[in-house]
Parts: C-alpha cells; structure tokens; sequence
C-alpha cells in the first residue's frame, strides 16, 4: 500500500514536470511578439500599440534567456507560485480555486450518476447473460461508445433543452444546470462500466463458491449480497480509474459546450488567449486530479479486496 | 497420423463482429476516395443561392450554411480523420514496437529508462496533452499528429513488453540461441507470431480514439481551424441551424459514429 501511494506520488511530480515543461516551450515559443498579443488580450485589439507591448514586455519579464526562463520557471512551480493570468492580472490560484470547485462538482456528480446508471443495470444483465437485457443494454452501449461526448451533449441538449425545453442548456446558476452536463459525462462513463459490471457478474456466478451458496438453500438475494457484491465490485472500482482517463478528458470537451465554468473550459480559454500561467495551472490541477483519483481508487480496491492487504 | 502436425498453423478465426466491422471502414473509404477519383465539387467553394439547401434527387447530401457541399466537405473531412489517424497509429505503432521489444530483450537500465518515460505520457490524460501541444503552435495539423502519436505509442510500449518479456525466456528461445540464430530469426520466428494479432486490436482502438480526439478538439476550436473541413469542427457549425438543416447536422454526427463503430467492431476480442 505505501508503495502504491508512493508511486502515485512520484507520478504526481511527473505530471507537474512534464506540464512544466511544456508550458515552458509553450511560452517560448509561441509566434509573433507575446508582448503584443497579451496587451491585445488586456486593452483590446484597437488600443494596442508599441508603448502598451513594451509596458507589457518589461512588466511580465518577457526578454530574459531561455534557460534562465526555464530555472526561474521551475522554481516558481516548486514554490508553487503559478503566478498571475497573463489577461486578468489576477493569480492563477484563485481563479484555479474558483474553477475546481465546479469541475469538482459536475464530475462527482458524474460518477455517482454513473455509478446508478451502469453497474445495477450491468449485474441485472450479467445475472441473465444472452437474455433481452443482456443484449439490449450490449446494443446501447456499443452505439454510445461509438458516438463522441460532445454527441451524446448534443443529443441531450436538442431531446431535452430545446424540443422538451424541459432543463436549461447552459450556464451554472442553479442545480438544474448540472443536470445535462453530468448526465452526458455519466452515460459515457456507464457505457463502459456496465459492460464491467455484466463480465465480472457472469464470471462471479460461474464461480463454485456461487454455486455452493445457491446449494446450501440460500435465496437469490442471500447469495448475490454475501457472495457476489463485493467481488463484482472490485474489477468495477479498478476500471473506474481507467475511466477517470475519459472523465478528464471528458470534462473539456462537456464543460465547454454545456458553457460550465470549470477548469476544462478555463483551458480551452487560456488556450485562445494564449495566457500561459492559465493554461499551466489549469493542466497541472487536471493532471494532479487524475492523479488523486487514481489513489483513491487505489485505497478504496485496498477496502474492498482484502486479498490485496495480505500482498 | 499427419506428419506435419506441427507446420499446422493457428486457426485464424474472423468473426462476424470483425467482418462487419471491416465491411463498413471500407464502404467509409470508399466514400471517402470516390471523389478523388471521381470529381468533386470544391469543399470551400460558397455558392450563397444554395444556402442549408436540403439533399435531393441531384445532390444526395445538401448544402451548408455557406452553400457549401455537404458531400465534398464530408468526404474531405473524412480523408483528414482517417489520414491523420493512421499515420499516427503507424508512427506510435514502429517506436511503440521496437522499445517494447528492446526493453523486454535488454532489461536493466533501458527498460527502466523507457518504462520510466512511458508512465510519465500515462501520468497525464492524453486530450491534455494533445491540446498542450496543439497551443505551442496553434493552427498546425503537425502538432495534432505529434501528440495523437505521443499518447498511442505508450499502449503500444506496454503491451509488446508485457508479452515479449514470458516469450524471451521461455525454453523455445533459448533453444534458438543457442543453436546460433541472431535477434532478427528470433524475433521473426518466436516474438512476431504472438505480438502480431495484438497489433491490430491496438491499432483500431488507437485510431478510434485519435479520430475522438481530432473531432473533440476541433468541437472545442481548438484544432483543425475553419474552413478547413473536419468532422467536429463541421458539427459546431452547423449546430445553430439544426431546425432549418437537421440534415447537416446529422451527416457529420453519422459519419463519425461510422468510422469509430467500424472500428471498435475490428477492435474488440470475442469473448466466450
């Protein structure tokens, strides 16, 4: 277990030297004058002149060497100053703050509405393999993993924000806002984990000891909660790490259409606006959060399974 | 009571799952090289008269929003995704390949290097950091194609370690060296027969996934840049006008649920 954890850490420092890195080449290597592009960014495009670049140059440090550019870069990210938005002025922390606590949001409310969608429906079908359900929901998900999130997004925005005009489409101001964004991250996530739920179910009721349970008189609902429950839900919390790969990704893509005011869509913004020490931030929370998770999802196999502990 | 039982190759079975699956990635290519051979109207060429004009019995697939054709826009978008997904695939799959192999053979400090360097790309989510590097030099395909190819070589790396490594020291190899056959015999003869059907189960799912990331950048303006034509990028476009011409929208949308369909069908192992 502490070796676990302590990979997980050393993957953290990765993600951070690595999104580091790139940020860096990023700064430097954009085309044309950064200068001039940020003061764009501040004034507007029609007020920018050679003396609103130069302000800009001299006040962001903007001519100094690569390599000292590197080092100064580094130190600051070990002192964990991610300095100040190149376009706002105000620290990256606290915007980064603002933001993870949306994302936060919409994607635990994600998991855990993927959690009720998939797995039930999965052991409901892997309890019956080959029966309607079975078959139907082996339907659904492969045309669902077939189609992009921003599709899926699309869908349920047109089925339910615009025919039914039932649930907003955009913005955050109340809990219905977070309806469609984290249905669509979840139906993704549940195609996928269903399938999980369905193999590790048919697997678990082929095992002898189900049998035995089922000989020795006990009901249906006996076996499946002292016996089945908990080995089902090993293979599902492992995959769910593997699933907080699409979540991630998921999570810039359905931000952005459904307009959700997290880090995803602080991203893509950052990205337009060319505002680096953004673009940083928001990359190294969203790596460092993939990261958490997967030691979380580390933790909670290490509850589940205690086969793992004796290892 | 054959004598060459042991020339007897695997039976190499292609269910129907697969079949289909290849059956609609060709009709996709197909439709997408038609108009290269063919003809077509060019996919950036406005005629304003035709504007959402809806398909008809002379133009099956309609007109957009600027009164372009939806058919050379959608075949063109088409020959981006599937070129650049499979250059990528290719181009993560040789490096992918041979450090797998090399770290399996070498072991010690190589494979601890290359592993090293391969849990770093897993350590970050892949869309993350294609869309870094689509922001150090925007409006560049190159860098879509670099960082697709960054993120799929890692599986590639993995799982031709995971399976070389039990193969190299089994009995059968070292048999082989010590009847005096170099590394090229062995991989041919003992490595390649057991990596090879992994390659293209890897290499659809690999190419699935570039195509997602391709249409989910270019949804998010962020990749290929207008008017460029590409499949996600088209689908942004034509969503203000999915009352007028739900059949633009539609094109894009079942083209791509098609291609990434076709294959994960190629893709997937059939289970007992």
């Amino acid at each position: 277990m502490i070796k676990a954890i302590l990979s997980r850490l050393l993957q953290a420092v990765l993600v951070a030297l690595l999104v580091g890195l790139l940020t860096f080449a990023m700064a430097w290597l954009l085309p044309g004058d950064v200068a001039y592009r940020i003061a764009a960014g501040r004034y507007g495009y029609d007020l920018v002149d050679t003396a609103a670049a130069a302000k800009v140059a001299a006040e962001l440090n903007l001519d100094q060497s690569a390599l000292t550019g590197l080092g100064w870069w580094f130190f600051d990210l070990i002192r964990l100053d991610l300095g100040a938005s190149l376009i706002t002025g105000a620290p990256v922390i606290e915007a980064i703050g603002r933001h993870l606590g949306h994302t936060l949001k919409l994607s635990i409310a994600a998991i855990l509405l993927s959690l009720l969608i998939g797995p039930p429906l999965g052991i409901l079908a892997g309890l019956h393999p080959g029966g309607w359900l079975d078959r139907s929901l082996m339907l659904v998900s492969t045309a669902l993993r077939a189609l992009p999130q921003f599709v899926v997004g699309l869908g349920l925005i047109i089925i339910f924000g615009l025919t039914l005009k039932l649930l907003p489409t955009a913005g955050h101001d109340h809990g219905s806002h977070l309806i469609l964004p984290a249905l669509t991250l979840a139906l993704s996530l549940a195609a996928v984990s269903n399938r999980v739920a369905r193999d590790a179910m048919v697997a678990v009721s082929r095992a002898p000891y189900y049998a035995f349970g089922r000989t020795k008189g006990l009901s249906e609902w006996q076996v499946f909660s002292r016996h089945g429950l908990r080995n089902v839900a090993v293979p599902i919390v492992t995959y769910l790490g593997i699933q907080f790969v699409s979540l991630v990704e998921g999570v810039v893509v359905v931000e952005t259409l459904f307009a959700w005011p997290g880090i995803g869509h602080a991203l893509v913004h950052a990205i337009f606006g060319r505002d680096v020490p953004m673009i940083q931030g928001a990359a190294l929370v969203m790596g460092l959060m993939f990261v958490a998770l997967n030691a979380l999802v580390d933790t909670l196999c290490h509850l589940i399974d205690p086969r793992r502990r004796a290892a | 009571m054959t004598a060459f039982d042991y020339i007897t190759p695997r039976p190499v079975r292609w269910p129907a799952r697969r079949v289909s699956g290849i059956a609609i990635l060709m009709a996709l290519l197909a439709f997408a090289f038609l108009p290269l051979v063919l003809g077509a109207p060019d996919p950036l060429k406005q005629t304003l008269r035709l504007t959402l004009q809806p398909p008809g019995a002379a133009d099956w697939f309609g007109y957009d929003h600027l009164g372009r054709s939806m058919y050379a826009r959608l075949t063109a978008a088409l020959r981006l995704s599937l070129g650049l997904a499979s250059l990528s695939v290719i181009t993560a799959m040789i490096p992918g390949l041979l450090l797998g192999i090399l770290a399996a053979w070498r072991g010690g400090l190589i494979d601890r290097v290359v592993s090293g360097l391969s849990d770093t790309f897993l350590a970050l989510p892949g869309l993350l950091l294609v869309l870094m590097l689509t922001a150090i030099v925007p409006d560049n395909a190159a860098m879509l194609y670099i960082g697709i190819s960054l993120v799929l070589w890692v599986e590639y790396f993995r799982i031709t370690r995971a399976l070389a490594r039990p193969l190299l020291n089994a009995p059968a190899v070292q048999a082989s060296q010590l009847l005096g056959f170099g590394p090229a015999y062995i991989i041919r003869r003992h490595l390649w027969p057991e990596i090879a059907p992994m390659l293209l189960t890897i290499g659809a799912y690999g190419a699935a996934s570039a195509i997602m990331a391709i249409a989910a950048l270019g949804f998010v303006s962020v990749g290929v840049r207008p008017p460029t034509p590409e499949l996600g990028s088209m689908m942004i476009e034509l969503l203000p006008y999915y009352e007028e011409a739900p059949h633009a929208l539609l094109q894009p949308i079942a083209v791509i649920f098609l291609l990434v369909l076709a294959l994960q069908l190629i893709a997937r192992k059939d289970k007992p």
